[in-house]
């Protein structure tokens, strides 16, 4: 599988903080990657480099064999598609509008249809005519989801698989749409694009992803397939918790040990 | 669950109420806008009947040559309509300005007058104004017609600048700041100003108090062809910037995951904002409010997105503009109130209205 997008040496400071430490990572298409670990670890700066929104401080990514830097912001969109975490709209659009806006230039017929589907598969199309900022946080989130998915499947119409960016997708989602989204995210990946996503749930994480990047303190501290790094170890000196790594159908499930006393102390 | 889904399906608060006038909203307005100029062009202390309008304006083939067309003809041709042109593109221009900068700041209580761009372009205006008259001295005073948008241009732009690069930080705006900064600038500028006027001579006091009336009074040929270049250019890069803006308001990172080159849509908005408060700073001094109203309005009727929004806030600033005007010359003709109180009037109550939505929405 030929690498969409890789990472080599990122270092990223602020002021005297240095946020980012040294990483490298690299994504093959059709390759479905979670980045875990605490607070600060430096996962959503890792994020923003790989999107080129921000710049490294040394180190280089590279986007489909061409430096990111070299795309113009059309060009990259075209290639990449990323979901903040927090997006905020003032203005009264229309849930129909705001993922619209996903499709470019696009004609309306082929633009109404792939907003028709994604707001099908995040199961908005009642509220299509709704304003945004009257909707839920859970339902505003699943609307820029669909907005993002119109945006990669223009582009992937014309240039391929791309790349899938998702900064802890799930944060304000029921646990069903939590599952909706990361599948809805799956699906991309086994059509050949290539997702990177921040998630926080670990098991949701180990459940969804073929490989887990852990970051701690601004370093890679493991990069791996999900039993390998999943392990009562790892996750001690990552979390900073003592916990017990079950398995269940051959996929880890991590159990916080302060949780289970308290399920089972009583 | 799925009983209070299927309720809310049934009753939402749609937006498609507003959306429905979308596809008409030029035209209407291109019509009212014409309604409004007869109107404004029959009614003053010459008042022309409709009757005779056709003749003065030279419509009629068979003009009759008499005393009374050639007084209409007079009225008209110079004073009524480069007065009416100049109104209405000044309101464009206002309105325009106010819909981009909300855009560009994400907040719709932006405003040109509100924050301190008008103050600065007047400030830069009135600076003008007094240094110029006695280095360039009598010969050259013509010279001020030119001067004083170009003036008003650079003091806009630099205000623009400064509250820009001080409300925003990482890509987002406080609204808080932003607001406050404004404060602080009109302070300032109108700082600046009384000192001006302090140190100003009879004649420059009498050129600055005509023109900080905000009165249309001053309006001519000379001004109106001012103004027009830069509506059109304005207008044009109004449909350049329209999808960037819309998507701006997802926040700048957004924006430029979307595809915006954020960078130069805020550059090329800024230098609009500027230039267009600028030129109508320097007709007819500040003029608050059209720039919130008219926006806010229009998002009610036909929606948020820039690129109908921007068009149809030109078209209603004029309505609004070249209404208001016509009022002022004639509520207490012969006499003429500055349009500027009859527009703080309007504006600042509807500017409260607007606040204590967003009050009732933030407490929700």
């Amino acid at each position: 599988m030929s690498a969409v997008i890789e990472a080599s040496g990122l270092v990223k400071r602020a002021g005297r903080a240095t946020l980012l430490d040294g990483v490298s990572v690299t994504v093959a298409a059709g390759e479905m990657v979670a980045i875990i670990g605490p607070n600060g670890a430096g996962k959503s700066t890792l994020l923003r480099l790989l999107s080129g929104d921000l710049r490294p401080s040394e180190g280089e990514v590279r986007l489909k064999q061409r430096g990111i830097g070299s795309y113009t912001p059309r060009e990259l969109a075209a290639r990449r598609a990323m979901l903040s975490q927090h997006v905020n709209v003032t203005f009264p659009f229309t849930v129909e509008e705001i993922v619209l806006m996903g499709a470019g230039e696009r004609g309306p017929r082929e633009a109404g249809r792939l907003v028709d589907a994604a707001l099908d598969e995040v199961g908005l199309s009642h509220f299509r005519e709704r304003q945004l900022p009257t909707l839920s946080g859970g339902e505003q989130q699943r609307a820029h989801f669909a907005r993002v998915l119109v945006q990669l499947a223009c582009g992937e119409a014309e240039h391929g698989p791309g790349l899938l960016l998702l900064d802890e997708p799930t944060s304000s989602l029921d646990l069903r749409h939590q599952i909706d989204l990361v599948e809805a995210a799956r699906r991309r990946a086994s059509s050949g694009t290539a997702v990177i996503a921040i998630l926080h749930d670990l098991n949701l994480a180990i459940r969804f992803a073929d490989r887990l990047v852990v970051l701690n303190g601004g370093r890679l501290a493991a990069d791996g397939p999900r039993a390998e790094v999943i392990t009562r170890e790892t996750i001690r000196d990552i979390f900073e918790i003592d916990a017990v790594v079950h398995q269940a159908d051959g996929v880890p499930y991590v159990l916080p040990q302060s949780m289970r006393a308290a399920s089972t102390g009583i | 669950m799925s009983v209070a889904v299927g309720t809310e399906a049934r009753s939402p608060r749609r937006a498609g109420a507003g959306r429905r006038f979308s596809s008409v909203a030029i035209p209407l307005l291109l019509a009212i806008l014409a309604v409004t100029t007869i109107i404004a062009l029959t009614v003053g202390a010459a008042g022309i009947p409709l009757s005779r309008l056709p003749a003065a304006l030279g419509f009629a083939d068979n003009t009759p040559s008499d005393a009374m067309t050639a007084r209409d003809q007079l009225v008209l041709w110079s004073i009524r309509i480069p007065r009416i042109a100049a109104t209405a593109m000044v309101g464009g221009l206002l309105a325009a300005t106010g819909a981009i900068m909300q855009g560009l700041f994400r907040n719709p209580l932006a405003d040109p007058a509100l924050v301190g761009v008008s103050s600065g372009g007047a400030l830069a205006a009135v600076s003008a104004i007094v240094f110029t008259d006695s280095a360039l001295g009598d010969s050259l005073r013509f010279l001020q017609t030119e001067l004083l948008p170009l003036a008003a241009f650079a003091g806009s732009l630099a205000t623009t600048v400064i509250l820009y690069s001080i409300s925003s930080r990482s890509g987002r705006t406080s609204i808080t700041i932003f607001l406050l900064a404004g404060i602080a600038f009109t302070a300032i500028a109108n700082a600046g100003i009384g000192l001006l006027i302090f140190i100003a001579d009879d004649r420059q006091l009498r050129d600055i108090t005509f023109w900080m009336l905000g009165s249309m009074s001053g309006a001519s040929w000379a001004k109106d062809a001012v103004l027009a270049p830069v509506l059109l250019v304005g207008l044009a890069a109004c449909a350049f910037i329209a999808r960037g803006l819309d998507l701006l308001v997802l926040g700048e990172a957004d924006a430029f995951h979307g595809g915006v080159d954020v960078e130069r849509l805020k550059r090329i908005s800024i230098v609009l904002v500027a230039a267009m408060t600028g030129v109508a700073v320097s007709v007819c001094g500040v003029i608050g409010f059209v720039g919130i109203v008219v926006p806010h309005l229009l998002r009610l009727l036909i929606g948020p997105a820039h690129r109908l929004l921007l068009p149809a806030s030109v078209l209603l600033g004029a309505i609004l503009m070249v209404g208001a005007d016509t009022l002022a010359r004639t509520i207490v003709a012969p006499a003429e109130m500055p349009i500027g109180i009859l527009t703080a009037a309007i504006g600042a109550p509807f500017f409260l209205g607007i606040l204590l939505r967003q009050r009732g929405l933030a407490s929700l």
